[in-house]
């Protein structure tokens, strides 16, 4: 029998407000370092010396290949029996974080790669006529176009970290499905508990969702001023499908 | 200004340049010499090279052999034993905010304003002093008629427009050189007239100009000097007068009747 009273009781306890500030923490942090390695994996990848590109390749083929949830097992309980000078260094956190991060850094690295790929190669050329070296014109002329195609699917990535934190349970992090595991089976309600971690999970989401859409809206090529703005569809419209102005969607004139 | 012109000294020297796209060889042994303050305009059909000329001397293409200075200075690659081995990227980067070169396609910086895309160079290249640079940015777009667009994105002009932004980002740099490349070919026909305005403008300054164009009309009014080059090789090079009024060469002939 489902009981709502447990619900209310652990909905706003500091218990769950602790384990879905340890979710978002972790998430944050993971998809940070992820962007950074994904960024360094992205231009190894497209150098033209093999020495660089191989060696992304190679990760991002190791990464990608193989489940997320063996690489933490991997590494939590793998690697400390191998390599016994890790202990000190291998603990819940740090392990989740590190599995988590380079995970990441393989999706967004082909993520990050397709973003800098669309740019019109006679930016590059531009820049580099003006006198630009590689690393100053990717970060003043690539990256910032590159980013209006990178962060939508950043945001997707951002939206699945912050339910791919659930992993960590399984090496007993208490984050939010831990949290509900845990003190489910001490009081026979599971249900109960995984819907308040439920619940939190979609505020997470959904939150997330509004940041990214404001994000977008300011990374948009044309700009749009205040009153235009108000006239754009609103978040919710775009998620749900409809009324979309495919033409504030896509890249600049330009590039098209 | 003709006395500085007959006495330049040589801003750019090419010798025998080769260059191959896989089988194909574009340029076959191009020899070239433009003097300081000269204006060389070259022309000639689709597929006869000259892009490809012009975007070698700023090193955008590598060349297979050949050498090409620029005020004595090689650029793209050094001498080690007799071979050439590609050049330092700052060295390169060095040589070329000092060319300035203006695309067909304009390739301003999108996500930048007109402003935005004139001073990022001196700025982030020169490492000038912002308000100095912008002064000297807003005195550019004066220049190039377009003052009140300072802060239009570059989707808000017109192809017009955009060119005469480009031209005045690369002019921000204080180039020794300008390199144009088919500057008026994309633009409505309406609109090649202002941009040559400006062109023209900055040849009588003094500006030390190689030009990639269709325009006979500027050709034989701004040119030093033509160069007509058809399949990868100059074909002949002489004075407006010469190219326009008397070619010589057969090809030469027959491509001006084509087109004039």
């Amino acid at each position: 029998m489902f009981r709502w009273d447990i619900v209310g009781q652990y909905l706003f306890s500091g218990l769950f407000i602790s384990a879905a500030w340890t979710t978002l923490w972790i998430a944050v942090i993971s998809q940070t370092c992820g962007v950074i390695i994904g960024l360094f994996l992205a231009l190894m990848r497209m150098s033209r010396y093999p020495w660089l590109s191989l060696p992304a390749r190679a990760y991002i083929w190791l990464f990608r290949g193989s489940p997320l949830l063996v690489q933490l097992l991997l590494l939590y309980f793998g690697f400390p029996e191998v390599f016994p000078g890790l202990v000190p260094y291998i603990t819940i956190y740090s392990a989740a974080l590190i599995a988590f991060s380079f995970n990441e850094g393989a999706y967004m690295a082909e993520i990050i790669r397709a973003g800098i790929t669309s740019v019109d190669p006679g930016q590059m050329e531009a820049a580099k006529s003006l006198g630009m070296r590689y690393a100053l014109a990717m970060r003043r002329v690539i990256l910032p176009q590159a980013a209006r195609v990178i962060v939508p699917p950043l945001g997707n990535e951002f939206n699945n970290m912050l339910k791919t934190t659930s992993l960590a349970s399984v090496i007993g992090l208490f984050e939010l499905t831990y949290t509900a595991q845990v003190y489910g089976s001490q009081s026979f309600s599971y249900f109960e508990l995984l819907v308040v971690a439920t619940f939190y999970y979609l505020i997470l989401t959904t939150l997330w969702g509004y940041i990214q859409s404001y994000i977008e809206r300011r990374l948009d090529p044309n700009r749009l001023t205040g009153s235009e703005l108000k006239a754009q569809k609103s978040w919710t419209q775009r998620m749900m499908g409809f009324g979309t102005r495919g033409d504030r969607l896509v890249g600049p004139r330009e590039l098209r | 200004m003709d006395i500085q012109r007959i006495n330049g000294i040589e801003m750019v020297r090419a010798e025998k340049i080769v260059k191959h796209f896989g089988s194909l060889t574009v340029l076959d042994g191009i020899d070239l010499t433009v003097k300081r303050g000269q204006v060389v305009v070259i022309i000639g059909p689709s597929g006869s090279g000259k892009t490809t000329l012009l975007r070698c001397i700023n090193h955008l293409e590598k060349i297979d052999s050949g050498r090409i200075y620029i005020e004595g200075e090689m650029i793209g690659y050094r001498e080690v034993n007799g071979r050439l081995i590609e050049d330092r990227e700052a060295t390169i980067a060095r040589i070329r905010s000092q060319i300035g070169f203006v695309f067909q396609r304009f390739n301003l910086f999108p996500h930048m304003t007109a402003l935005e895309n004139v001073i990022e160079a001196p700025i982030h290249v020169l490492h000038q002093p912002k308000a100095e640079v912008k002064e000297r940015a807003v005195a550019l777009l004066e220049k190039v008629g377009l003052a009140d667009k300072a802060d239009s994105y570059p989707h808000k002009l017109s192809g017009g427009q955009q060119q005469r932004v480009a031209i005045a980002r690369a002019l921000a740099m204080n180039p020794k050189l300008m390199l144009f490349d088919e500057a008026t070919s994309a633009l409505d026909p309406e609109l090649v007239g202002e941009v040559l305005k400006v062109m023209d403008q900055l040849a009588k300054e003094g500006m030390t100009m190689i030009v990639v164009t269709h325009e006979m009309g500027f050709a034989r009014e701004v040119a030093d000097e033509v160069i007509f080059m058809d399949k990868a090789v100059i074909v002949e090079e002489g004075s407006p007068e010469q190219i326009f009024d008397h070619p010589q060469n057969e090809r030469t002939q027959e491509f001006l009747s084509m087109i004039l």
